[in-house]
């Protein structure tokens, strides 16, 4: 939504290990964004520590706002809304983010709002020039999230199908710690199954032999452990693993987007979240978007994981539309995306 | 001078307001709740006190230590409040406030202020009563086991905070001095107000990005090696 006056949105990103900052103009667009990743913080670790990511969320909080709104050229008095991740995520994460948030537009007097992450994620592909207009398929892809979405507009969510235990992100992250590799997994298994050879190894496509638009992630992971206890440890067998295992994730999200796009007739389809920056799954889409004559959209890949970008924008459009929270610091650790006030 | 204080460390969550000898302050006993009631409590201060959130001249808040959230949600309001007024930061001690209030509700020179840690572990402290019963620090802060407390060379007749309430006997045992224990006792920000208007007066100031906790306990996560020698 573009408008001819500029409403200018602070977002705050703090949900899980990234700490995000931006700020969105209505009528310029983006203005300026900034990111921390904990990514070393939490690699010893083997994954989130969530103690460890909240205290590091608060100290990074203001050397990122005071960036973003230089690199902006704005005073903090020309923000005219705070839209912050008040869920789903990690309660302590997203308390730090949110009461920092919260107050700060009560101190600047102007509306805040709560901003639900996943539709932070869903709706990044409209940060670009060549944006996607409303009704779209969206295959959400991310750490916590396997979901295919028929998207009215915004806040119209209908859910089609999602994962019935692990998230698409979350296999690859596991895979990746059988495979050696470190945290976060999803580029490192990626880029070690561009030297392997898919096929070698065959692993199933779950869920694709019925109707249905779920997803099951888990099975994948015992097909890898058998392939890897099977053969000797080597580099080969390992860069093969990654690559069929790679193979049966991208096949089977293609399957579902087709049969999705074939039953809501949608014509244009959006990828987003964490996994929509892997390459292999976005050229398969790619090919499939040509097949069903139906176009697709993905986010530039700095915005396809977590970012403070996604939650500016979500939070302006409906700050524009007149919604606001009340004077509290919310945070809603579960939060059901179809549960949102429509536009 | 202004100062609005604010305290999230415990189950209790207050805010205040600190104009040079007066103090207005709202106070609950509320666990969990303290991201719904911070800010109405602080407008209601305000409101109170007829002054508006441009007028306030710093924020001071318990910078621990304390509960590892309530302290973010104190520190991130305080950030975000201080940023947006442009003002500065005044972060103050838990357990000073604790002490604050117990030399003016008690009789004695020295006190031991302690919280609950979990963990078999305590926050104490020791302070000294300074000038105009404002409590010197004696030693440092530490999280420990109750059963390493020491006086350290001075009279503590008093003890305070939540801790008591938890290890009272074995703190009676390696505090015998002690005649009389404030155990329900928690931080407030009318101390922590106090408290911080006279680091205000005397320009001990910090910037909206320098209000982060002080936790005390460190060892928060185990690296999978470590632990996988257990
Ligand atoms: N190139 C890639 N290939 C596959 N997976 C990837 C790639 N890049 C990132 N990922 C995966 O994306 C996930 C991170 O995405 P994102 O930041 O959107 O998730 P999250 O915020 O942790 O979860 P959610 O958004 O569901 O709460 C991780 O699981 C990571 O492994
Ligand atoms: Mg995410």
């Amino acid at each position: 939504m573009q408008s001819n006056t500029s409403f200018r949105v602070l977002g705050i990103e703090t949900s899980c290990d990234e700490t995000g900052l931006a700020v969105f103009d209505s009528r310029y667009g983006l203005l300026a964004h900034a990111l921390h990743s904990q990514v070393q913080l939490h690699a010893d670790y083997g994954g989130v520590v969530p103690e460890l990511a909240s205290r590091d969320h608060i100290r990074k909080l203001l050397p990122l706002l005071r960036e973003v709104l230089s690199a902006a050229g704005l005073g903090r008095s020309d923000l005219d809304g705070v839209a912050y991740t008040a869920g789903p995520g990690l309660v302590g994460a997203l308390l730090a983010g949110a009461a920092a948030g919260r107050a700060l537009a009560w101190a600047l007097d102007v509306p805040a709002l709560a901003v639900h992450h996943m539709e932070g994620h869903l709706l990044a592909p409209l940060l670009e020039a060549d944006r996607p207009e409303f009704p779209f398929l969206c295959l959400l892809v991310s750490g916590g999230h396997t979901q295919l979405i028929d998207v009215a507009g915004i806040g119209r969510y209908g859910i089609l199908g999602e994962s019935l235990d692990d998230a698409a992100g979350e296999a690859f992250d596991k895979v990746a710690k059988m495979l050696g590799l470190g945290y976060p997994g999803g580029p490192a298994v990626a880029a070690l199954a561009e030297r392997g050879m898919p096929g070698r190894f065959r692993f199933p496509r779950p869920m694709t032999d019925r109707p249905g638009l779920d997803f099951s992630f888990s099975g994948l992971k015992t097909h890898v452990l058998q392939v890897l206890a099977a053969h000797p440890d080597n580099a080969d067998v390992r860069a093969d693993v990654a690559a069929e295992f790679q193979a049966a994730v991208v096949e089977t999200l293609l399957v579902k987007c087709r049969r999705a796009l074939r039953e809501t007739g949608l014509q244009r389809l959006v990828v987003s979240g964490g996994v929509s920056a892997n390459r292999a799954m976005r050229s398969a889409l790619r090919v499939l978007s040509e097949e069903e004559g139906v176009r697709v959209y993905f986010p530039r890949l700095e915005f396809c994981t977590d970012n403070g970008a996604m939650i500016a924008y979500a939070g302006c459009q409906r700050l524009l539309a007149g919604q606001a929270e009340p004077l509290r610091i919310a945070a809603y650790p579960r939060w059901p995306l179809d549960t949102l006030a429509p536009l | 001078m202004k100062i609005l204080a604010i305290e999230t460390a415990t189950e209790a969550c207050s805010a205040a307001l600190v104009q040079d000898g007066d103090v207005i302050e709202r106070y609950v006993v509320a666990p969990r709740e303290h991201n719904r009631l911070i800010l109405p409590m602080i407008e209601e201060v305000l409101a109170e006190a007829g002054v508006v959130r441009t007028q306030i001249d710093a924020v001071a808040f318990g910078r621990g230590p304390g509960s590892f959230t309530g302290l973010r949600i104190a520190a991130g309001v305080t950030q975000g409040i201080a940023y947006g007024l442009d003002c500065p930061v005044l972060p103050v001690s838990t357990l000073a406030a604790l002490a604050f209030q117990s030399f003016e509700e008690a009789a004695g020179e020295g006190v031991y202020a302690c919280l609950d840690a979990r963990m078999g572990e305590i926050y104490g402290a020791l302070f000294r009563r300074g000038q105009a019963g404002v409590p010197d620090l004696i030693g440092d802060e530490a999280v420990l086991a109750p059963e390493r407390v020491e006086a350290a060379g001075i009279m503590v007749r008093l003890g305070v905070g939540s801790g008591w309430v938890t290890y009272r006997g074995v703190l009676s045992e390696r505090l015998k001095t002690v005649v009389e224990v404030l155990e329900d006792h928690f931080p407030r920000a009318a101390y922590i107000g106090r408290l911080g208007a006279r680091d205000f007066a005397a320009g001990r100031c910090v910037s909206a990005g320098e209000a982060i906790p002080v936790y005390l306990r460190d060892q928060v996560a185990r690296k999978p090696r470590t632990q996988a020698r257990e």
